[in-house]
């Protein structure tokens, strides 16, 4: 994982499921990149988000002895705008998992004091790359989840909210 | 319960569909899983997902769509087939039509069609 993109994970049940929430805050600059004055978040770093809680819990399912790779997005439907200051939460559940790959689904929402408001529904696969079957080779160590993601993975945990 | 190969071909054709996006008019028992109907190496994993669970059933890695054979440098020599490398893929591949590839075993002459998906379910809850 070359960058984080979400906030902070605050559930994840090994091999099951897992949630991480975003705040969107008015300062990044891709907000304004899209509609000039309309400041919006792109589906695309919707679905990075969701790809980001997607394969956190698909590498951990495997103790991330596995270089996990986005390789399809099956299906995303988008339902509302992501605006500044919204807080967004990826929920990733694993359909199926196997020594060469997981399906995943799930929902992205907004929370918010009234009532939560589904802003999409994805669903996405992740291929082990030393074990798919394109037969290629990649580099040895885990360029996908360094040392330096474990360090932040740390980070977010705490006793009282999460257990990895 | 065992099923009929029509409905078999039903559901295989509902999960290519779903799988690949394409058309159900595309999905003919003769279409070719990548040159016809456009699959890529994830597409065989996310369809063998998906047939688990139309069907109810666990497919082994390797199993329907045996890829290690064709890396094999015994039974793939030079883009063809050897013959032990056919009476491999016999033993472990029962499901494919192998009518074409006796006649000339180029290794692009295997095929993986929709009648291969169908052929290797039907020995499964056929």
């Amino acid at each position: 994982m070359r960058w984080i993109w979400i906030d902070k994970i605050i559930e994840l049940v090994s091999g099951q499921s897992a949630v991480t929430i975003k705040n969107v805050s008015l300062a990044e600059e891709h907000l304004h990149d899209l509609y000039p004055a309309f400041p919006v978040v792109p589906h695309s770093l919707i679905v990075e988000g969701f790809a980001q809680t997607a394969g956190i819990l698909v590498c951990e399912a495997r103790q991330f002895a596995e270089k996990v790779v986005l390789a399809k997005i099956s299906h995303a439907t988008f339902h509302q705008l992501v605006r500044p200051g919204d807080c967004i939460e990826f929920r990733a559940t694993i359909d199926q998992l196997s020594e060469h790959g997981a399906s995943t689904s799930g929902q992205v929402v907004l929370r918010h004091p009234a009532g939560e408001q589904l802003i999409a529904q994805i669903s996405m696969m992740f291929s082990h790359i030393d074990r798919n079957m394109a037969g290629l080779s990649f580099p040895e160590h885990n360029f996908v989840f360094t040392e330096q993601f474990e360090q932040l993975l740390r980070t977010y945990q705490r006793d009282d909210e999460i257990k990895i | 319960m065992a099923m009929d190969r029509d409905e078999i071909f039903a559901k295989v054709k509902e999960v290519l569909v779903d799988a690949l996006g394409v058309d159900d008019d595309e999905v003919t028992p003769t279409a070719t899983l990548r040159g016809d109907l456009g699959a890529e190496s994830i597409d065989f994993l996310d369809i063998a997902f998906r047939l688990e669970k139309a069907f109810g059933i666990k497919i082994p890695r390797g199993e329907m769509f045996p890829e290690d054979l064709f890396t094999n440098a015994a039974y793939v020599q030079n883009g063809r087939i050897t013959p032990q490398g056919m009476q491999e893929m016999k033993k472990r591949m029962p499901h494919l039509d192998f009518t074409e590839l006796e006649k000339n075993p180029d290794v692009n002459n295997v095929q993986f069609t929709v009648d291969t998906v169908v052929n290797y379910i039907a020995t499964k809850v056929g």
